[in-house]
């Protein structure tokens, strides 16, 4: 982990943009976590989770490698039934209705939680073709309702003036940045209520990082996101509701203001300042 | 949905919910069909093996029920004369022997000069080296069997039967013989332990090397002394999934090794091996079901056997190599 | 401390005489090769005339010429490749993307390895069994075999197989099966995990994923391993010799179920003859197959490239 020297935390800038999430009703939930727990093999990787996750709002989930953040974000969209040896147990819930059963329909549900990965990671097929592959396998469409799609797709990940003119060239040709940024355009084409990015900027420069947080601010207002980041500064500046997990379990969780500011818990606020991680 | 969409995002929702939904029913279908169809090619293989452990089982078991045979005659037995002869004899070990032979010949010169290119071409080698040897060694695993039979009965013989005559005054090797038939078998298997000991010499952590060297030693050091037996049972397997090429190889044998069953460890005298045997029976119009039929089935289970044994054990080092490094 | 200290100059000189062994081997391999592809040519260049291509077999050297072989190589492997490369990719399709790690699936993984060091002679002798006889149950006990359809049309079976060009492809399918699995087993292994994922995480299910991701990333690979599965089957004589295919034949297949004969095993018999006109034959014929087999080899290499770069621009 690489942080920087701690100030004071909050004199991270928080950018204007962010919320007015405090007034009016509590926002509803959209995913809900009650004495959750996870394993790979016999290593428990979460004990005894709770935790909700409100919609249209970006939560952003902290802690030190190994902390199971990402074990939870890969929970949501079921993911780790990919790894073998992964289990789980407790409550998870999407919009009341459990993420673990195990008649779920899968496809349902990613189609429902879209995910952006660490590494961006196209397809080796053309730009459009990489925005299209979701929404052809979920729905019948014409052609020009393909590329209308397409192209919001893209002008709401913030790349369509960079790729209009080679749509149909191949996406690897992009830079690391604008191939994250098609990936987002890629996951929202089939039209998620959730969003999951795991460590989304971690492999990109500044100034692509830049324009990923940007683009983060504006979605927030339509997709339910949740980022995992090691990025103290990045979880302050995008995110509403920030979750600090710490070997396998959730230490605190509440409005980002709050926790980088005045903690509760000593841990989080030795994470935060940067005293260990 | 509202008239003027408020957002990117929305504009993005709005045109994701064009069109109308796939069903999910022939998706499933489809996915459940397709996992049968696959798991019955995976099974296929299975099966093969089945038929080769049954067919083989089953001849075998007809053949020692033979009158004319027995079956400690057959593991037991000095003499292998199924055709000639008032009395035939079917004692396995003449044949065996000469596999081994032929094998050992070819082992001989394939393992250490296998180990040692692929010791330069892992170790020593600069990259331009590297890039016209490796396409060398590719042709070489490329040529058909038959080819190298060809080769051992047009020059390897030849060659070694002039040498001789230069050097001891007389041909020492005939015409057919098992040292011949053996080197060409080592040209044919060379690129195999070449190509598996120099994976299994580039699968070396580099971490080690650099230790090595920076304990002071010289390039010898590093890759004979350290390299090399870190690498140990990824060369080990080369060397065994290399011999069983060798003890099943054909053609080599068929052509240049000659027809004569003899319990010898001489590489200059005429040998038949297991293989040779079987091309010398089922190109011979041998009835469907007698006894010389049946017997190559026999000597096919001991070559299966043996073979088998051989791939487990290499396998089974593959493994173990593996798991060390990756 | 004990011991005598190892001098330099004794360490130096170890790893120059290693090295010069190095060289000693390496230039053994080449200088293999370099003599085996010129002693073929000073022998066979001369015999490749026109009529070498056009003519059959013949006892007489001058006349005989690699027309059937020539063609039943072609049908014999064409037909192989037809079966063994849908079979061996699905197989290792399963293998890498479908099969969970149960006992049934470990057990098969371990198979197929096995099946690779079997000798092609006993894969020879199971194509015989069950393909040119099929265990002596189908058909009449006279050897007249079963037949299913028109004869005279190219869409027949006659049961059992006997030494048809079905049964030669089947039984080279035994032989090659295994390392297409291997070779398509690694192509795949070689996708990035992260596009699997991907697809996933978009709804794609396995099949999808495998269909429109997977596969097609693997496909330069699978290509590549395909052909050169192919090139040993082309080289291969062990297996059909045992299923006692003939050696002179005056016409060229032209259904599944004609007899045929293979190069390997035309270069196989002229080899083994007492006379030098026809190891002279041999080794035109060799120098045929071998330009087969390096433009093979040429081919595999070529698609590579091109396929590396259409997915890649």
């Amino acid at each position: 982990m690489n942080l920087p020297t701690p100030t004071s935390p909050a004199s991270t800038p928080r950018p204007a943009a962010v919320p007015a999430a405090a007034n009016a009703a509590p926002p509803a939930i959209c995913v809900r976590a009650r004495s959750f727990n996870a394993w790979y093999g016999s290593h428990r990787a979460l004990q005894d989770l709770s935790l909700d996750i409100p919609h249209e709002r970006v939560t952003a989930l902290i802690g030190p490698s190994g902390c199971g953040k990402s074990t939870f974000l890969r929970w949501i969209n079921r993911m780790n039934d990919m790894v073998a040896g992964a289990r789980a147990e407790g409550e998870l819930t999407i919009d009341g209705e459990s993420l673990l059963d195990a008649a779920r329909d899968l496809v349902e549900l990613r189609r429902r939680v879209g995910m952006v990965f660490q590494k961006p990671n196209p397809f080796p097929k053309s730009i459009y073709d990489n925005v299209a592959f979701g929404p052809r396998l979920h729905r019948h469409m014409t052609r020009a309702e393909l590329d209308d799609l397409v192209e919001q797709s893209l002008r709401a990940a913030a790349i369509w003036n960079e790729v209009k003119d080679r749509l149909h060239q191949s996406a690897l040709g992009l830079s690391g940045g604008q191939q994250q940024r098609l990936c987002i355009a890629r996951a929202i084409a089939v039209g998620p209520e959730v969003l999951l990015m795991d460590e989304p900027c971690s492999a990109l420069d500044p100034r692509s990082t830049a324009s990923i947080e940007q683009l983060i601010r504006d979605l927030r207002s339509q997709f339910t996101i949740v980022i995992v980041t090691h990025n103290m500064q990045q979880a302050a500046r995008v995110s509403d509701q920030t979750a600090f997990f710490y070997e396998g379990r959730l230490v605190e969780c509440g409005p980002t203001d709050t926790i980088f500011t005045n903690p509760t818990s000593k841990q989080t606020e030795d994470y935060v300042t940067g005293r260990f991680g | 949905m509202s008239a003027v969409p408020s957002s990117q995002g929305q504009r993005v929702l709005e045109a994701a919910r064009c069109g109308s939904p796939r069903p999910t029913t022939l998706r499933d279908a489809r996915e459940r069909v397709v996992r049968g169809l696959l798991l019955l090619a995976a099974v296929f293989s299975v099966l093969t093996t089945t038929t080769i452990v049954g067919t083989l089982a089953w001849e075998t078991f007809h053949f020692i029920r033979l009158p004319e045979v027995t079956l400690s005659d057959f593991l037991l037995g000095t003499t292998w004369s199924p055709l000639l002869g008032a009395e035939k004899h079917f004692g396995i070990w003449p044949l065996v022997c000469g596999t081994l032979l032929v094998s050992a010949v070819g082992a001989a010169f394939a393992l250490p000069v296998g180990l040692i290119t692929a010791v330069y071409l892992s170790e020593y080698a600069p990259p331009r080296v590297r890039a016209t040897l490796k396409p060398v060694l590719e042709v070489l695993a490329g040529v058909p069997t038959v080819v190298y039979g060809f080769f051992a009965l047009m020059v390897i013989t030849p060659a070694l039967q002039s040498l001789c005559t230069w050097a001891f005054g007389r041909p020492v090797f005939p015409g057919y013989n098992a040292t011949g038939a053996g080197l060409a078998v080592g040209v044919m298997i060379l690129p195999i332990v070449t190509s598996l000991s120099e994976d299994a010499l580039r699968a070396v952590p580099r971490g080690l090397r650099e230790g090595a060297h920076a304990l002071g030693g010289t390039r010898f050091d590093v890759s004979v002394r350290v390299v090399v037996p870190a690498a140990l049972s990824g060369i080990m397997a080369s060397f065994f999934l290399a011999i069983t090429r060798a003890i099943g190889e054909t053609m080599i044998v068929a052509l240049a090794a000659g027809g004569l069953a003899q319990l010898t460890f001489n590489p200059a005298s005429e040998t038949q091996t297991m293989t040779a045997y079987m091309v010398q029976i089922f190109l011979g119009d041998a009835p469907a079901f007698g006894v010389e039929n049946l017997s190559s089935y026999a000597v096919a289970s001991v070559l299966f056997v043996i073979t088998l044994a051989l791939t487990m054990v290499g396998n089974l080092l593959l493994r173990m190599f593996r798991e060390e490094y990756e | 401390m004990t011991g005598r200290p190892r001098t330099t100059a004794a360490r130096v000189l170890q790893n120059r005489l290693f090295l010069a062994a190095c060289l000693a081997c390496t230039s053994l391999a080449v200088l293999a090769l370099a003599v085996l592809l010129i002693s073929v040519l000073v022998q066979g260049v001369p015999g490749l005339r026109w009529n070498f291509f056009s003519e059959y077999a013949s006892r007489k050297p001058d006349r005989a010429g690699i027309l059937a072989p020539l063609s039943g190589s072609v049908w014999v492997c064409t037909t192989c490749m037809l079966l063994s490369l849908p079979l061996g990719v699905a197989t290792a399709v399963y293998l890498e993307e479908f099969a969970r790690r149960t006992r049934l699936n470990r057990f098969i993984e371990l198979n197929v390895r096995n099946l690779a060091g079997v000798p092609s002679i006993v894969y020879g002798i199971i194509g015989l069994t069950a393909f040119s006889r099929m265990f002596g149950l189908v058909g009449s006990a006279d050897g007249t075999p079963l037949v299913l359809g028109d004869p005279e049309s190219f869409l027949h079976l006659e049961l059992p197989f006997g030494q048809s060009v079905l049964a030669g492809g089947l039984t080279l399918m035994l032989v090659i099966l295994p390392i297409v699995i291997i070779a398509s087993q690694e192509a795949l292994r070689a996708v990035p995990r992260g596009l699997r994922q991907a697809s996933e995480a978009l709804g794609a299910t396995r099949w999808q994923t495998t269909w429109q991701v997977t596969l097609p990333a693997a496909a330069p690979t699978i290509l590549t391993g395909a052909i050169l599965a192919m090139s040993r089957a082309i080289g291969e004589a062990a297996p059909l010799l045992v299923l006692g295919i003939p050696l002179f034949i005056a016409s060229t297949p032209e259904s599944l179920m004609d007899q045929f004969t293979v190069l390997p095993f035309q270069i196989y018999s002229w080899a083994s003859r007492p006379q030098g006109a026809f190891h002279d034959l041999a080794a035109s014929g060799i120098i045929v197959l071998l330009a087969v087999l390096l433009s093979f080899n040429a081919l595999a290499i070529y698609l590579r490239i091109r396929l590396q770069r259409s997915t890649a621009s």
